[in-house]
């Protein structure tokens, strides 16, 4: 059905933060290092504040003791951290590193007044290659920290790895670079503050998929209580992770309105979203897979460097040690051990970007199939199967220590296999290559952890929180702790709570994104709304019918349990003729004149929902190319996802988040790449150089689905927003590697532009 | 200095005294409060600014409203009437064409201007009019599908009436 999100969205008549107006607005704009790393000698912001419109210039001497250190929420043993402040101490560590800003009533003041700012620095040795920060005598990111190394991390998981490793026939060695890339949401960063000093309590407007999280972090930085603190999401022009996070700017806008007793508002550029919004991904590694020589994977020991930038955001350190969770991907592979190290660099922070360490193990366990396939001269989906667990198998313990809920890995192949035409899809590519084309096909097999999640795996709770009341009107509000932000859940809780009430769904009106609103949730990140966010719902939903049943019972004069509640009506077969709809019982309850003995007048039910498990949906992706010898362009020529997330509430939403996901894995496999040069220079500072895929880059897809509901949640729901992400990367890649094979080409690492695949065409061609 | 500056908005008069620097875009979201377009970079890559001047989609974040002056501007805001949306703010909504709606109105009115280039485009023709769109949401599919809907109903309203709207 359609959204009842869109009717405003498609007018224009939406909100978001940089279209709020308040009365006496200021505008803050911030001037950003251009130097990876430099000490600070001098700030001179004379010129700037004698400019016209100017309220004042600020710097980190002026609030980051007001406004605290940016909190870093992943607990990691014996993390070394750098300490984050707002603004730029003594010295800069990154390209885009906030130094100082400036208040102006209106933007253009401001920006002027940026330019105007001058600073001293004295540039300093950079740091921006992760091996090498890795080893000790490197030059320093944090000289004051005394290493790169944020934190070192070794897991060994399910049997004994070096038995394994005697054990095989051979080990076959691979490494590749899974690259940085930017989330790049078509809306940038925003933010406005309020302060009234009178009540001595702050509103902040911020384009944020986290409000509740803002609400629970937020009084360690600016020390105003959580009663005092209402955080508001407005319409979001999109987050993939970017703006799962706390940031400086956060912090100093709202200290910056409460300082100068006056709202102020602060919007990013593209480029200063391209330097100081978080990065995605960055791992590179040496892989070691046992096998035997027919095709048996014995175990994988993994040796990956993350390179997660200058400081840590939110989540930062957590997300490499994510991939190791589901290195091991669909397969019953009985050993691993995984080796993570963290350095810091003279760069943006890493965090969770739409998949968060799963694509990069996707990715990895997706090339090492396809790698020790093609060395062992084994068939590429022979070797995937041989390892699949049945679906009698689960629940399904993995080496890496994780227990999948259910899957079906072996029917959702044989579903992609059958919408691809399979038998014609490998007879086509075969023909092409006789036909001296570079023809290849790809396929990925994934399963992904998600749903976040049970709170003793997460940082600061993974449950969620819901409340829904049935009006006098006989209207139902439902008030959520997710945080959609494109994902449509004011049309999919409308519709799991009209159908369990039997109330039409104009008639349910869903609210979030307020934290007056709903004043605990754990937001909008990992593919959470509807698995956790859903269910909390439902239990309320439950808990009202239940209360609704003992009203009807002493209405009608029986026994609770002769009640009868089908399609919104309430009955007593045998007892009544009489049925009672909502709207009459809803005034019941609240007029209050008759109630049963020891029953709360109202209709209302709020829950914390705790999740037992998180979900792991899965899928199967085939992917076909071509490439054009003369310029290494690829056309993907055909492309199958079948795609498993359990119960779908809403199909066509479900179909937007898949093609939306696969979309931003075209771009990680053929486009995007966030580049720093030896200086640390930022080279990718716009859609100029950083490009993101356009409707002419997307092909026609085929896509498909199983159902293979959780039995984590009453709703049978997995979750969808990152599987199309993880799963699709690695079916593209492999996809090319395919057709490069006959030249001899092993493997590429990403992204496969038209040069870098032209020139791995031209380095195997002898003239 | 300032300027003086009248265009007329979605059918409205407008006049503001601006710098001569100020982007149309500003002048349409904060001068004249229809925040329906959209910034998203600096560039003029992305194309949530995308309004028509004088029929033509611009980007609006790339003309100063000076250049606009005495120019009929169309907003996002000004194509729906009270008793109903544009044929393709319709078909974004039957057929999900949006997820968070940022490049939306941008898109939507780059899609006017090419559903009045073409009654019934092809879906590469649809791809190649959009590609100064950007959308990091939807994958595009749900987007070309918006489109291909409205075409016959936009072509029907523009042959039936007498002064085509836009």
């Amino acid at each position: 059905m359609k959204r009842v999100e869109d009717p405003r969205l498609v007018r224009g008549i939406g909100t978001y933060t940089d279209d709020l107006r308040l009365p006496g607005l200021l505008h803050a704009a911030i001037l950003r290092s251009p130097h990876a790393h430099a000490r600070v000698k001098r700030i001179d912001a004379s010129a700037a504040q004698a400019m016209p419109g100017v309220v004042g210039v600020f710097t980190g001497k002026d609030v980051n003791d007001a406004c605290g250190a940016v909190p870093c929420a992943a607990a990691i043993p014996a993390l070394k951290a750098p300490r984050h402040t707002v603004l730029a101490g003594d010295r800069v560590y990154f390209v885009g590193h906030a130094v100082a800003v400036v208040v102006a009533t209106d933007p253009y003041s401001a920006r002027d007044a940026v330019e105007a700012i001058e600073v001293d620095y004295d540039p300093l040795p950079v740091v921006v290659n992760p091996e090498e920060a890795a080893k000790s005598g490197s030059a320093l990111t944090h000289p004051d920290l005394g290493t790169n190394v944020a934190f070192s991390q070794t897991v060994a998981g399910g049997g004994d790895i070096e038995a394994a490793f005697r054990n095989a026939d051979r080990i076959i060695t691979h490494r590749l670079y899974h690259q940085r890339l930017t989330p790049m949401p078509i809306e940038p960063r925003a933010v406005v503050a309020s302060y009234h000093r009178g009540e001595q309590a702050l509103t902040l407007w911020t384009s944020t998929q986290i409000p509740h999280l803002l609400r629970t972090l937020l009084p360690g930085m600016l020390n105003i209580p959580e009663p005092k603190l209402r955080i508001v999401a407005p319409e979001v022009g999109g987050g993939f992770g970017a703006k799962l996070n706390v940031y400086a700017e956060e912090a100093l806008v709202a200290h910056l309105a409460m300082r100068l007793n006056a709202p102020v508002k602060w919007i990013e550029s593209r480029r200063e979203n391209a330097m100081s919004t978080i990065h995605g991904r960055d791992q590179i590694g040496d892989y070691e897979v046992a096998v035997k020589n027919d095709g048996t994977i014995l175990g994988i020991k993994s040796r990956t460097i993350a390179d997660i930038g200058a400081y840590n955001q939110l989540l930062t350190p957590m997300v490499p040690t994510l991939t190791g969770l589901v290195l091991t991907g669909c397969y019953k592979i009985p050993a691993v051990k995984i080796d993570l190290t963290a350095v810091y660099t003279h760069k943006m922070a890493t965090d969770a970007y739409r998949g968060a360490g799963r694509p990069e193990a996707t990715y990895l366990i997706e090339r090492l199939m396809d790698v020790v396939a093609n060395e062992l001269k084994i068939d590429r989906l022979a070797i995937r199967t041989k390892h699949f667990p049945a679906p009698s198998e689960f629940p399904f313990a993995t080496a890496c220590g994780l227990t999948y809920d259910s899957g079906d890995y072996f029917g959702s192949l044989a579903k992609a296999k059958q919408l691809a035409n399979w038998d014609a899809l490998v007879a086509a590519r075969d023909a092409a290559r006789r036909g001296g084309k570079l023809a290849g096909i790809g396929v990925s097999t994934y399963v992904e952890i998600c749903a976040m999640g049970p709170s003793k795996a997460m940082p600061a709770g993974g449950w969620e929180w819901g409340c829904v009341r049935m009006e006098i009107s006989g209207k139902v509000t439902v008030i959520t702790g997710v945080t959609p932000h494109g994902q449509g859940q004011e049309t999919s809780f409308a519709q799991i709570v009209g159908d369990r009430l039997g109330v039409p769904i104009e008639d349910v009106i869903v609210m979030k994104g307020d934290t007056a609103v709903a004043h605990y949730g754990r937001d909008t990140y990992g593919s959470r709304g509807t698995a956790v966010g859903g269910t909390a719902i439902v239990m309320c939903v439950d808990k009202i019918i239940a209360k609704a049943k003992k009203l009807a019972a002493h209405l009608f004069e029986t026994l609770d349990e002769h009640v009868v509640f089908a399609r919104g009506i309430f009955s007593a077969p045998g007892v009544s003729t009489r049925t009672i709809p909502w709207g009459e019982l809803a005034a019941e309850a609240y007029i209050a004149k008759n109630l049963p003995a020891g029953l709360e007048p109202g209709l209302e039910a709020s829950s914390f929902y705790e999740p037992e498990n998180f979900t792991f949906p899965f899928g199967a992706h085939v992917c076909a190319v071509e490439i054009d010898r003369d310029t290494g362009r690829v056309a993907i020529t055909k492309y199958v996802a079948v795609d498993d997330c359990g119960t779908q509430i809403n199909p066509l939403l479900v179909e937007g988040q898949v093609q939306g996901g696969i979309a931003q894995s075209i771009g990680q496999a053929l486009f995007e790449q966030t580049i720093y040069d030896e200086n640390g220079q930022l080279l990718t500072g716009e859609f100029m150089d950083y490009p993101i895929p356009r409707a002419v880059d997307i092909p026609e897809y085929v896509l498909g689905s199983t159902v293979t509901p959780s039995p984590v949640n009453p709703l049978g729901v997995k979750g969808v927003g990152e599987a199309g992400t993880i799963g699709a990367t690695p079916a593209i890649a492999n996809a090319v590697l395919d057709a490069l094979q006959p030249l001899g080409v092993v493997h590429l690492d990403l992204p496969l532009t038209p040069e870098r695949v032209w020139r791995a065409i031209n380095a195997t061609v002898t003239v | 200095m300032p300027i003086l500056v009248r265009l007329r908005v979605n059918d409205t008069p407008t006049q503001h005294l601006v710098e001569p620097r100020v982007l149309l875009v500003h002048y349409l979201r904060d001068l004249c409060g229809l925040t329906g377009t959209h910034v998203g970079c600096e560039t003029s890559i992305c194309g949530a600014c995308t309004v028509l001047v004088d029929g033509k989609a611009v980007k609006s974040c790339t003309m100063f409203a000076v250049q606009a002056d005495g120019s009929e501007v169309t907003t996002v805001e000004g194509l729906a009437t009270d008793a109903a949306l544009h044929p393709v703010q319709q078909g974004f909504w039957e057929c999900h064409g949006l997820q968070c709606g940022y490049c939306t109105p941008g898109m939507i009115m780059a899609s006017v201007q090419l559903l009045a280039r073409h009654a019934s485009p092809t879906r590469d023709q649809i791809a190649n009019g959009l590609r100064g769109n950007l959308c990091r949401c939807t994958g595009y599919t749900h987007i070309l599908d918006a489109v291909q809907y409205a075409a016959p109903a936009v072509a029907q309203a523009a042959a039936g009436k007498a002064v085509a709207r836009v």
